[in-house]
């Protein structure tokens, strides 16, 4: 009982403070992928946001983008013109779900909805087979400009890592939630964008036109995804099998709230922190391996406290 | 021409006219055959039974329904239907049976919302806070807090919407759709659900909109008290036909409408 108690207040702390450069490389390790656990929630609230409709395709979103710039560039298309292309077709992607999703299903139940972006995920599987076929690629990353190697900072007896390509992906990312965050906050389309969020109905009556702001949300969310998968599959490859990282963004989401554009940046950092941390100093209690579902328990303790996360907007109701 | 029917008041020419409506769902008969007309700067009641096809009404001329048949005739335009946004950008604007407000927001930008339609700048400029851009917030905010002068309702202009009570979100709702600065707004049962005071506040407001912005107003009411004290002309529905039409002494002592609000058989 003493050894417990012990291993699981006392021994990890003692030795975070003996090695504090593991520490370190642990938090940043950490914070880097949590980056890309926030790029694809950010995904998920834009269309959440602006519909209402929990967008299970972001996660093949991600894989399509990735695989089109890759499959674009194996035909020997120039790494930026493939770039452009990918945004084209994402641009094409988003104006194709909206006529032929969500324009005939307007005003059916969200869970109608949610449905349809299973079909649209398993439509988009097939579709990307049948293009690029089913082996896994590697990204362009040098070919877009993006650093390899890393840097080693020595500290405290030892050194920590620190990938450059890591450091690519967290500036990116910080760059689109920037930009995001102004027009969405700033602009007539990001009032709209509330507006459509809040009541369809509504929205139409003051003369927002709900198809412009879909295909605008599910551009924007494709753009998303291209940049999720280009970091993502710089740091492993490109596959089929990436389309699963959409399940581990949804103990993102629900920490950091479902209509909430930072909530989805700190939520993606402290699971992702979290997860790290706790596999490394408290997984051997265990057996290891507590990385894969230690988010989900975060998640449930949240929905049993704070459902609606730590950003999201309280549901008010009255009775 | 302008005809005077109200004391002082100018009723222009025919703003909205609507030929030969039909519309179904199904099986089911929602309006059949009806045609009528709105005239400019007047307030125009719709009126009849449960189930009469009323709220339908108010959807075919803002767009939420298309019709099967019949034409919708807008400041001289003719369509078969119209478009929600579109209508709107033409000058259509509208409040619901039971408020469709966005709940999440404050008064103000509910208000502000109600004027996206006004603003012209590109979103660029508005990203980066240009000049013309902030001149064009300024000029709107102005505006708003105009209605919001108006409707008295100051003391709650930073509430989230959510939060107030029935009434006051009758309110809010007129307040939007008035910042469209509409050439019609279509108010579907505005005083439901209230107490008298709140009517009379509302009743109040419909006629001080109508007086002093000279909106159009076309208005769905259950209670026969208000209908006949502020509307110019009625038209009557009752099964999703129309059953009468004029001013509101023609209406009430017509047989027609007496037989349908008393249930005598068809």
């Amino acid at each position: 009982m003493m050894h417990l108690l012990y291993s699981i207040f006392v021994d990890p702390f003692v030795q975070m403070g003996a090695a504090p450069d593991l520490l370190v490389q642990t938090l940043w390790d950490g914070l880097v992928s949590g980056v890309l656990y926030a790029l694809i929630a950010l995904g998920f609230v834009l269309i959440f946001k602006a519909s209402g409709v929990f967008n299970f395709a972001q996660g093949i979103m991600v894989v399509f983008a990735a695989l089109t710039l890759v499959g674009l560039a194996e035909h020997g298309v120039p790494a930026y013109v493939a770039l452009a292309l990918t945004i084209v077709v994402m641009l094409v992607l988003a104006v194709g779900v909206e006529r032929l999703i969500l324009r005939p299903l307007v005003d059916q139940p969200e869970i109608i909805l949610f449905m349809a972006t299973f079909g649209l995920t398993y439509f988009l599987i097939g579709l990307g087979e049948l293009i690029f076929g089913g082996d896994p690629k590697v990204m362009i990353a040098g070919q877009l400009g993006l650093p390899s190697g890393s840097y080693r900072i020595t500290m405290a007896g030892g050194y920590v890592q620190l990938q450059k390509i890591d450091i690519a992906a967290a500036i990116i990312a910080s760059l689109m939630v920037a930009g995001l965050g102004i027009l969405f906050n700033r602009t007539r389309i990001g009032r709209a964008l509330r507006a459509v969020a809040d009541s369809h109905r509504a929205a139409l009556s003051v003369g927002i036109s709900l198809e412009q702001i879909w295909v605008i949300v599910w551009f924007a969310a494709g753009v998303v995804a291209l940049a999720t998968g280009i970091m993502w599959g710089a740091r492993s490859d490109v596959s089929f099998a990436l389309e699963t990282i959409a399940l581990k963004a949804l103990p993102v989401l629900i920490l950091g709230g479902f209509t909430s554009i930072p909530g989805a940046i700190v939520g993606g950092l402290l699971v992702s922190v979290r997860q790290k941390v706790g596999e490394f100093y408290w997984g051997s209690l265990v057996g290891g391996g507590i990385e894969s579902w230690f988010a989900y328990v975060i998640a449930l303790v949240f929905l049993l406290f704070r459902p609606q996360g730590l950003f999201g907007e309280r549901i008010i109701e009255r009775l | 021409m302008a005809v005077g029917l109200d004391s002082g008041k100018k009723i222009g020419g025919v703003v909205l006219g609507l030929e030969g409506i039909t519309l179904s769902f199904g099986g089911v008969q929602a309006l059949q055959d009806v045609s009528f007309d709105v005239r400019e700067h007047e307030v125009r009641a719709i009126i009849g039974p449960n189930g009469a096809g009323k709220s339908s009404m108010l959807n075919v001329m803002n767009g939420f329904y298309q019709p099967q048949q019949g034409v919708i005739r807008f400041r001289g335009r003719e369509h078969c239907w119209m478009r929600p946004h579109a209508a709107a950008a033409m000058g259509i604007a509208r409040t619901f049976q039971n408020i469709a407000l966005f709940k999440g927001m404050t008064v103000l930008d509910n208000i502000m919302v109600g004027r996206n339609l006004k603003m012209r700048c590109n979103f660029l400029l508005q990203a980066l806070r240009l000049g013309p851009a902030m001149r064009e917030e300024i000029e709107h905010r102005r505006a708003a807090e105009e209605i919001i002068d108006f409707l008295e309702i100051q003391h709650i202009r930073r509430t989230p919407v959510g939060r107030l009570p029935y009434g006051l979100q009758k309110r809010v709702e007129l307040a939007r759709a008035l910042a469209m600065e509409p050439a019609v707004l279509l108010l579907d049962e505005p005083m439901a659900g209230m107490n008298l005071e709140e009517k009379q506040d509302m009743c109040r407001f419909v006629l001080e909109v109508n007086d002093h912005y000279g909106t159009t107003v076309v208005l769905i009411e259950h209670d026969m008290g208000v209908v006949m004290d502020i509307s110019d002309r009625v038209v009557v529905l009752d099964y999703g036909r129309k059953i009468s039409d004029g001013t509101p002494d023609e209406v009430r002592s017509d047989q027609a409408v007496i037989d349908a609000y008393l249930g005598v058989a068809h």
